[in-house]
């Protein structure tokens, strides 16, 4: 996945909280928790880079903690708050 | 949004909940106070309509706070919301404008006709209310022909092809038993099955006594959950079943004021649905300047995110687990907010109960004053004669010996 382009589900929203955010999926009417700034952060950068790994590394993110961090992407990508971008050109951001 | 320094993951979500976040996770609006059905328990003696109730265009400007808010979804209910002759149009209002509606009935309007044009409704939920598995059960607290009026409306739906309704089930002493019958039951019409704990609030105070599960019965229900809580939604209602053991899933802690709350159909905003209550009212968003500057600056909801103590809870090694239990639980069966549970499973809130302690009266009640034609009568007459004559001396079953 870090390799890949990614971006937010263009059915969820996010809502800036003190620990980070809430992700709320309209589809599946699913609430999750971004429970860092610096994910959320990530979040919001995927659809502007061409993979994971530089979304990652904008956000701020220490090399040291990028499988961490792509760790915590795939469980958003289970729940489809996150999903593979088709095209290989950034697409716009968010909803 | 403040970017706080980099930190590892952590998981300690509930301190921030305890905290209190920018907006409720879980917003209740009660729509009406009025009601076709008068259930023994429900929760805010609905029954008459307020006349003070939100207009049309007043409760269009919540909806539009709600979505700058972010408040993703709101759980609607009441009274009986549907019998609002503007609720479809409300309900495709917050719909549009990324508020999705999660609504709670007794099926009383929701014909074939309506059931096909909610099937074509993105982002709405419904919640049909049963409170027995079988008519005898359900029509003893709800009133009759309930139980019929909520079966029709979940085939209609089903009919339309509605996908996962909600059936919504206030567990009782009586309908315990049936947890395998709701299950099947809601299989039968493809739809969840949801459990909430019954609260002494409302009219609920006047029946707790007789119809809040037994102690063997909790223990029933917390390892029915055990087994089954995967498939079943349980509005994280019972938390206090975790001083059991393992914690059941969902938000272990009192969500008052802090991630949850109620708007009741006149505006008034109350810390948590089964708190309507002046003790718990934090303000009303027409005359304190909307829902956002309720939810962020009232007093009562400032100081209900503040640490609580644990009173005389603190010494008990299951704190953790329960966290002292349900709020509105104590507070309308007249025991102290930092103490236990009435219904704390290590058995504290039985010994709470059997001190000395007083009821408060109920300070909102929309109850109708005279019974509606299918008003559920609990007080049932007895069917068999007495099998002794009445004693008729003043002194029956005195004896000084004993009493001395």
């Amino acid at each position: 996945m870090i390799d890949e382009p990614w971006t937010l589900s263009p059915s969820v929203a996010l809502r800036p909280e003190p620990f980070g955010a809430l992700a709320y999926h309209f589809g599946s009417r699913r609430l999750t928790f971004l429970k860092t700034p610096a994910l959320v952060r990530v979040v919001r950068e995927l659809a502007d880079h061409a993979d994971v790994r530089s979304a990652l590394t904008a956000a701020g993110v220490p090399a040291g903690q990028h499988q961490a961090y792509a760790a915590a992407l795939a469980g958003l990508a289970e729940a489809d708050m996150i999903r593979p971008r088709v095209s290989a050109a950034p697409a716009k951001e968010e909803r | 949004m403040t970017i706080a320094p980099e930190k590892p993951a952590q998981n300690r979500l509930v301190d921030h909940f305890e905290r209190g976040l920018d907006a409720p996770i879980c917003l209740t609006w009660e729509l009406t106070y009025a009601c076709n059905l008068a259930c023994a328990h429900c929760l805010s003696s609905s029954g008459r309509r307020d006349p003070r109730e939100l207009t049309t265009s007043q409760c269009e400007a919540v909806i539009d706070e709600l979505q700058r808010m972010q408040v993703f979804y709101v759980n609607v209910g009441g009274g009986e919301p549907t019998i609002r002759p503007d609720f479809w149009h409300l309900l495709d209002y917050a719909v549009d404008h990324q508020v999705g509606v999660k609504f709670s009935t007794n099926g009383v309007r929701l014909t074939p006709d309506r059931a096909r044009r909610l099937a074509a409704t993105d982002y709405v939920d419904v919640q049909i209310s049963l409170d027995g598995a079988t008519a005898e059960v359900n029509d003893r607290v709800r009133g009759a022909g309930s139980y019929a009026t909520a079966v029709t409306a979940l085939e209609n739906l089903a009919d339309a092809g509605f996908g996962d309704a909600k059936i919504s089930v206030v567990c009782t002493r009586e309908n315990i038993d049936q947890l395998d019958d709701f299950a099947a039951l809601a299989d039968r019409f493809g739809a969840t099955l949801r459990l909430t704990r019954l609260r002494p609030s409302g009219r609920g105070a006047d029946v707790w006594d007789d119809l809040h599960p037994l102690p063997h019965q909790q223990r029933r229900l917390y390892d029915w959950l055990c087994a089954h809580g995967d498939r079943v939604l349980t509005g994280d209602s019972f938390f206090h079943l975790s001083a059991f053991g393992e914690a059941l899933p969902g938000l272990n802690l009192c969500g008052a004021g802090r991630v949850v709350c109620l708007i009741d159909p006149v505006g008034d905003v109350y810390a948590c649905p089964f708190a309507i209550h002046d003790q718990f009212l934090a303000g009303n968003l027409l005359r304190d300047g909307g829902f956002q500057r309720v939810w962020k600056g009232s007093p009562l909801f400032t100081s209900l995110r503040e640490p609580q103590s644990a009173g005389a809870c603190s010494g008990c090694q299951h704190f953790d687990a329960c966290r002292g239990g349900c709020m509105a639980a104590k507070f309308f069966t007249g025991l102290p907010l930092d103490g236990p549970d009435p219904e704390c499973v290590q058995g504290f809130g039985e010994d709470a109960l059997a001190r000395p302690r007083s009821v408060p009266a109920s300070s909102v009640d929309h109850s109708r004053s005279t019974p509606t034609r299918n008003q559920p009568v609990l007080l049932q007459l007895r069917t068999r004669p007495p099998a002794t004559a009445c004693a008729e001396s003043p002194l029956a079953g005195f004896s000084p010996e004993e009493s001395a």
